[in-house]
């Protein structure tokens, strides 16, 4: 084992605005992805979605 | 699950190069390449932080390299298959291949930024400086701009069939800086350090540091091919939303 307590690994012998700040921002980005592409599909649908009742009448 | 009545055939593997019958599969396929790259991950990310050892030199800092090189090596190969999609959507004229080139290319930029950003943030404590303008890390930024240079192309072509086809042109173009990010570092004399990892001779690392950074690049794998199947199915049906099929299916759509 390579950390005596949690502050001991969050510490980063030192070095933890840098090891936290590549592996904070590589998550925040991946999470930012997929959230954004899951908003992106309901957005497409919705607009479909409106599309085909002015165009149909209801569904 | 999604409706797919309508692909029902006998098993022809050729059906599914058709935005029609590939969107359905796609969604199958997400949730299993998504739960894949989060065990892998989990598991790298244990490996990296409470198995492998501190490094002699680089003390701590160097467990960055457990995102910086799965994602520098993703940020390539990404690159390569975008190209690849691009330049059969050139010969065989076939619509899915320019969505999957359009889809793959807002990945590949994304991991070249995150092996860019975690580079400088190994650079600083451990070269005392954010960026130089060194053969890899100048050749690794230009392949972000390649990234941006084919999306911003595409997205000023109305017509997708043609930004497709002059979005490759620009890809296929691009292909010749990746053997020269591989090989900067022998090519020329660089502060980025050589290759950790070659086909040819063992690890110049511990056997779990080497171990957590394979790990992680596989789990980095599967979250690409997740995320890019996920946009070449908004990519697909902001395509072919005029066509039957859409329209047809929209109530199962999902």
């Amino acid at each position: 084992m390579n950390w005596a307590s949690w502050n001991d690994f969050f510490a980063m012998g030192g070095y933890a605005l840098y090891v936290w700040g590549s592996y904070g921002v590589t998550l925040g980005l991946m999470i930012t992805e997929i959230v954004l592409l899951i908003l992106r599909k309901r957005s497409i649908l919705e607009h479909l979605g409106r599309i085909r009742g002015s165009t149909r009448g209801t569904r | 699950m999604t409706g797919h009545n309508w692909t029902r055939a006998s098993v022809n593997w050729f059906k599914y190069s058709s935005p029609q019958t590939f969107f359905p599969l796609a969604a199958k396929l997400v949730p299993w390449f998504g739960a894949a790259a989060a065990l892998l991950c989990v598991a790298g990310l244990y490996i990296g932080f409470f198995v492998a050892p501190t490094d002699a030199q680089q003390g701590e800092a160097y467990r960055i390299i457990f995102i910086h090189v799965p994602a520098a090596w993703m940020s390539m190969f990404i690159y390569v298959v975008m190209a690849f999609w691009a330049g059969a959507g050139l010969v065989f004229n076939t619509r899915l291949s320019g969505m999957m080139a359009s889809a793959l290319a807002p990945s590949g930029a994304l991991m070249t930024f995150i092996a860019l950003w975690t580079g400088a943030l190994w650079g600083k404590p451990t070269w005392g400086t954010w960026w130089v303008w060194d053969a890899r890390l100048t050749s690794e930024l230009i392949l972000l701009f390649l990234y941006f240079g084919f999306m911003a192309l595409q997205a000023a072509i109305d017509n997708p069939r043609r930004a497709d086809k002059a979005g490759a042109v620009l890809a296929l173009t691009g292909v010749v800086n990746i053997p020269i990010i591989y090989f900067s570092v022998q090519w020329w004399n660089t502060l980025h350090q050589g290759a950790s990892v070659s086909l040819k001779s063992a690890p110049s690392m511990a056997a779990t540091m080497f171990a957590g950074m394979i790990v992680m690049a596989l789990g980095f794998w599967m979250y690409s091919i997740a995320a890019a199947l996920l946009r070449v199915r908004c990519i697909i049906l902001e395509r072919e939303h005029r066509s039957d099929w859409v329209a047809q299916h929209m109530g199962t759509l999902k």
